[in-house]
């Protein structure tokens, strides 16, 4: 053996060398990420100002990174310093708003998925003079609460179209997966489902807990194993429409998988035919849009939509379409 | 006398409160307005007003993982029973107290017929409260929300009570700022003043020579139940009247929370040992902490991390005083 320390220096250059070498992935990973400069148009030379975002996002869901994208994506062109803030629970998320509120942001923009609760603080930036826009929930009350505009979905179309879709597609036994029991907008999907599907044959829901895929998994394989007349799996959200495919795998089911929302792997899984198709809201739109909606109208006075409501969905992703947002969602802003 | 003010088990957390005040007041800017001042004060209120019924039990030796989903549990009861009935919200109300106090003396009873750990029995409460709040939630109003009862009788004035604000110097106070000063001076008189205090630390530090000297044990626990019931009681009214309607699926965490606040404010898990007044300094900390994090615009995905640091820190000063004030 080497008793030398130089010796035993070079000789462990040598292995880490070796190791850093044949520890190199010759694919996949961040060295076939393409670039994500959508943003790359320049700033706008209008004087900077502060716009907060408040969202009841549950920390660690890729569709609010795609909001977060579009909203930071507007920030960069607009000279917008964009705060960012969420909460799950109604109360606190009032009182995030409240914070905004405190520290005189130029705008507020804000997802009104628990409308009641957010009433009165939604009041207090108006009488503040602060402008408010909402986004992605709350399509139904923001008209009567004082605020600007909305660029969303209405939950209960977008389940209606997706039910009809299935019904044309020869579905007869559908189940709804909500990922989040007791989640109002997530109920209206499921409810909008089973609307637009009508007589055509039933739905059941089915409730998950989205903290923990393994559980996931696990209980859609125990349904599809029990009811093995399930046909069409409807998920509401693409994480768990991903885990829904490899569950009917497990479970030797033949049921296809449907779901509201998409994301980078959803995207790549319709296209090998994991998960049929998807209706799309349009996250990163919403983000964007609230963003730079309150830019025009800080700047220069603007609303989009002329006071009604900018719909951002529900549009249907299948493989038809897939290939022209693909490249958009390797890049992550689809 | 100034030996006495040191050995005190609030001493720490007071320390803590101010070098967290003094952190946030240099580094963010709105933290620095009296109606951001106001803003923190609501926050901290609506975790305080719990956190002095979890810190009595606590040193009476029990936890109640239940707290968080019985606010919750309490104010969807008020909320459907007056809406389904088309009665007085009062009615709701005062109902709804009878429930909450319910629970709190199954939580009490069973702990102390079964002989069972309260962290189990508890847990049980919890679980069987969440499953119940949705599920039955879904059953009567076929929503997971409750109606909106704004516009029935006796809210307005339900709202003054539990959930309106009033103005100093131009800043809007939420009235459960006062409240929760109110249950701390009760909170603390009945630990320093009264009998019922000397049992609660009796049966906290030990409790079979408590029963020696004749301490009613099971009375005294299960009164310490219902208290947490009292007061989960109160903050579902207060949300209630403070959003109009009530999300089935909210609360469930919380109860962490409150007892994170008694335990920052210098209660011993262990029990017999501790102070409504540092449960209130507690749960100032966390509501600084919590709004200060946003104020100063922090990156929103940290902000489970900050809060985590900033606690720790607390806590650990908290320790380092109280130390140093034995030592002397």
């Amino acid at each position: 053996m080497a008793r030398n320390p130089r010796t035993v220096a070079l000789l462990a250059l040598l292995t880490a060398v070796t190791l850093g070498v044949a520890a190199c992935s010759s694919e996949g990973g961040k060295q076939e990420e393409e670039s994500t400069n959508s943003g790359n148009a320049g700033v706008a030379d209008t004087p900077r100002l502060t716009i907060a975002m408040v969202t009841h996002e549950v920390p660690g869901d890729t569709f609010w990174d795609l909001i977060r994208k579009g909203a930071e994506a507007a920030a960069a062109k607009d000279n917008v310093e964009l705060k960012y803030s969420n909460n799950a629970e109604a109360p606190e998320q009032a009182n995030l708003v409240q914070n905004a509120i405190d520290s005189k942001v130029d705008g507020i923009a804000v997802t009104l998925a628990k409308p009641d609760a957010m009433k009165d603080v939604v009041a207090k930036a108006t009488a503040a003079k602060i402008p408010v826009v909402a986004f992605n929930a709350g399509v139904d009350n923001w008209k009567s609460m004082g605020v600007l505009q909305f660029f969303g979905q209405a939950e209960s179309v977008a389940g209606e179209a997706v039910g009809q879709r299935l019904a044309q597609e020869g579905a007869k036994k559908v189940l709804c997966v909500i990922q989040e029991q007791g989640h109002v907008a997530l109920e209206a999907r499921c409810a909008g489902v089973k609307k637009g599907f009508g007589s055509a044959g039933t739905v059941e829901n089915l409730n998950v807990n989205s903290k923990d895929m393994p559980s996931v998994k696990s209980t859609i394989t125990a349904k599809l194993q029990q009811d093995k007349s399930v046909d069409h799996v409807v998920a509401l959200g693409a994480p768990i429409a991903l885990t829904a495919v490899d569950a009917g795998k497990d479970a030797g089911s033949a049921a296809k998988v449907v779901t509201f929302d998409t994301n980078k792997e959803l995207v790549n899984s319709i296209k090998s035919d994991g998960v049929k198709w998807a209706v799309d809201q349009q996250p990163y739109l919403q983000g964007y849009l609230a963003i730079d909606s309150l830019w025009l109208y800080l700047t220069n006075g603007n609303t989009i939509g002329g006071g009604q409501t900018v719909y951002t969905g529900p549009s249907f992703v299948d493989k038809s379409n897939i290939d022209a947002i693909a490249e958009y969602a390797n890049r992550g802003t689809r | 006398m100034t030996h006495r003010l040191l050995a005190r088990p609030e001493l720490g957390s007071l320390v803590g409160a101010i070098a967290i005040f003094v952190f946030f007041l240099v580094i963010a800017d709105p933290f620095r307005q009296t109606s951001a001042m106001a803003t923190v004060l609501y926050v901290s209120s609506t975790i305080g007003i719990m956190a002095v019924p979890v810190a009595l039990l606590m040193i009476g030796g029990e936890f109640d993982l239940s707290a968080g989903v019985n606010v919750t549990a309490s104010s969807l009861f008020a909320a459907m029973l007056s809406y389904q009935l088309s009665l007085n919200v009062w009615v709701g109300v005062l109902v709804s107290l009878v429930f909450a106090l319910g629970i709190g003396f199954l939580n009490g009873f069973l702990v102390m017929t079964t002989k069972i750990p309260s962290f189990l029995v508890t847990l049980g409460t919890f679980l069987m409260l969440q499953g119940a709040n949705i599920a039955i939630t879904k059953q009567v109003s076929g929503q997971v929300a409750t109606d909106n009862i704004s516009d029935m009788d006796g809210f307005s004035s339900a709202r003054r009570v539990f959930a309106s604000s009033f103005e100093v110097g131009g800043v809007s106070i939420r009235v459960t700022v006062l409240w929760w000063l109110l249950f701390v001076v009760i909170g603390t008189w009945i630990l320093l003043r009264t009998r019922f205090g000397n049992w609660i630390f009796a049966v906290g530090g030990n409790v079979d020579s408590a029963r020696a000297v004749g301490v009613p044990v099971r009375q005294t626990k299960i009164a310490l139940f219902m208290g947490v019931g009292l007061c989960a009681w109160f903050m579902g009214m207060h949300r209630l009247f403070a959003f109009n309607t009530v999300q089935s699926g909210e609360g469930v965490g919380n109860e962490f929370i409150y007892i994170i606040a008694a335990v920052i404010g210098g209660c011993l898990l262990t029990g017999g040992y501790g102070s409504a007044i540092g449960a209130a300094f507690g749960a100032l900390i966390f509501g600084m902490t919590n709004q200060g994090i946003v104020y100063a615009g922090w990156e929103a995905d940290w902000f489970k991390f900050f809060l985590g640091i900033m606690l720790l820190f607390a806590t650990v000063l908290n320790m380092w005083v109280r130390r140093l004030a034995v030592r002397r």
